[in-house]
């Protein structure tokens, strides 16, 4: 009898608490948690990328001090803040941490500019190697931004809808920070398109 | 409750126009076969090679490749449309992630080869990079498809060779929903259910509404015949589970149960992923 009591009672604990969203927070919470881990992983295969790719483009395009000091100094800085998991829910550390790797972004596209006068490093096999490296790293940062993007997305749709929002006040949870468009400015301003100088192309093979 | 406002008018504006989104982005085709052609650019037989070349890789290996070619993925980039396909077909088993997916937008002129996590060591990102740009891509600037997505597979799969895996499973197919745990939680409420029943009905009725329990169970996950299978299994298994004197032959209708499932699985036919993900690993290309 005692033991049959015991069972309801745990079936309605447990239907209860389906209901106020209290689990479903406490997941949402952990699945936040593993994918803000696998964005800072991203991030920092990214960065530990970087040295192998200066020392490379400094072999063949030396002269570009400015835009590979730029690149030094963004991963240098990004080095500097402790990507903790505790980051997501400081929302002004968070959005310090995307200043920071929207800087080396902005840094590493400048290079990939630049490396486009330089054909013979654009054909040398470790600089693509790297490049491809470089590319799909991009790739799977972007992968587990739009996965961290979409958990938090769901966690905060519980925890400001009814009734659930008051089992997260009572238990204190709170909107975790989303991810927004780094460069929003520079997207906002249409392209700049010149004309002037003809792009820097390998010659065209004389047709024998 | 000031600040909670303008989250949530954000929030709303953001399902608003999720829909719109959602429906301007080329749709994943539902993964029939290996070789999914939307362009009608590979003839049945070269698509029949590529699959028989595919499956002999998955017997040996284990592993799940398999091949997509749509006329264009805008307005998302070939990586956006790729790790969507990816996550749709679960390619690759659960667990081992060792499915890679080779992307072809034809009009876009452009492709990508979708590594699944646990082939990134296999196929990093530098070795995906060369499979396009060496083996694809120079056949897909002639025109000649079939050979470059060959060319492409072939590499691959000696790439997938390389590597130590672990090895196929021979009986249950990938993603058939009947896993261990699954068996091990159908036992388990099976024993509970069948005490229970028991001390009500009696042994051989309690054991009959049991069987006839675990059938409609079965019919429901996966169709008449395992409806049939699971169901006298079960009936025998309920039947011994009350007299504990007849263990020895309660465990030997269990070896029954895999049999069983072993065969019901390979009736299905068909290809479907075992439920590998990506993280977005892998080379893109264009020629």
């Amino acid at each position: 009898m005692i033991k049959r009591l015991f069972v309801a009672g745990a079936l309605a604990s447990a239907v209860l608490l389906q209901g106020c969203g209290y689990n479903t927070m406490q997941a949402g919470d952990q699945q936040i948690k593993a994918s803000w881990a696998e964005v800072v992983n991203q991030y920092q295969r990214r960065a530990d990328l970087i040295p192998n790719l200066v020392e490379t483009v400094k072999g063949f395009a030396g002269q570009e001090q400015a835009v590979l000091l730029g690149v030094t100094n963004a991963r240098a800085k990004v080095g500097s803040i402790q990507a903790t998991p505790e980051l997501v829910n400081d929302p002004q550390a968070f959005a310090r941490f995307q200043q920071a790797q929207g800087e080396l972004s902005s840094a590493l596209a400048r290079l990939m500019v630049v490396v486009e006068r330089y054909p013979q490093l654009k054909s040398d096999q470790n600089f693509r190697d790297l490049q491809a490296q470089l590319e799909g790293t991009e790739n799977r940062i972007a992968v587990a931004r739009n996965r961290y993007i979409k958990s938090v997305q769901e966690y905060n749709t519980v925890v400001v809808q009814f009734p659930t929002n008051l089992t997260a006040m009572i238990f204190g949870f709170k909107e975790k920070p989303q991810f927004t468009v780094e460069n929003e400015k520079a997207i906002a301003q249409p392209p700049k398109v010149d004309f002037g100088k003809p792009a820097a192309v390998p010659a065209p093979v004389p047709a024998r | 409750m000031i600040e909670g406002t303008l989250p949530r008018a954000l929030l709303a504006a953001v399902l608003l126009f999720a829909p719109q989104f959602s429906a301007a982005q080329v749709p994943v085709p539902p993964l029939k076969a290996r070789v999914t052609d939307l362009t009608a650019t590979l003839t049945s037989d070269q698509r029949a090679a590529l699959e028989q070349k595919l499956a002999a890789l998955e017997a040996r290996k284990g592993s799940q490749v398999a091949v997509l070619l749509v006329p264009t993925t805008q307005p998302e980039t070939v990586e956006q449309y790729a790790i969507r396909v990816f996550d749709q077909w679960k390619l690759g088993r659960k667990g081992i992630d060792d499915g890679v997916l080779l992307l072809v937008a034809k009009n876009d002129r452009k492709l990508r080869i979708e590594v699944g996590y646990g082939l990134e060591g296999a196929i990093p990102d530098a070795i995906a990079k060369r499979v396009v740009d060496e083996d694809i891509v120079p056949l897909f600037k002639q025109g000649n498809f079939y050979g470059g997505i060959s060319a492409g597979t072939d590499r691959v799969s000696k790439l997938i060779e390389g590597e130590s895996m672990p090895p196929p499973k021979r009986t249950a197919a990938p993603g058939s929903g009947w896993s261990t745990e699954t068996l091990f939680i159908g036992f388990i409420i099976l024993a509970m259910a069948s005490q229970l029943l028991h001390s009500l009905l009696g042994r051989f009725p309690g054991a009959g509404v049991a069987g006839v329990a675990a059938g409609i169970v079965g019919y429901v996950l996966a169709g008449l015949a395992a409806a049939v299978i699971v169901g006298l299994i079960a009936f025998v298994i309920s039947l011994f589970i009350g007299a504990t004197g007849r263990r020895g032959s309660g465990w030997s209708s269990g070896g029954n149960w895999s049999s069983g499932g072993g065969s019901w699985s390979s009736g299905g036919g068909g290809f479907s992923g075992g439920g590998g993900s990506s993280g977005g690993g892998g080379a893109s290309g264009r020629w």
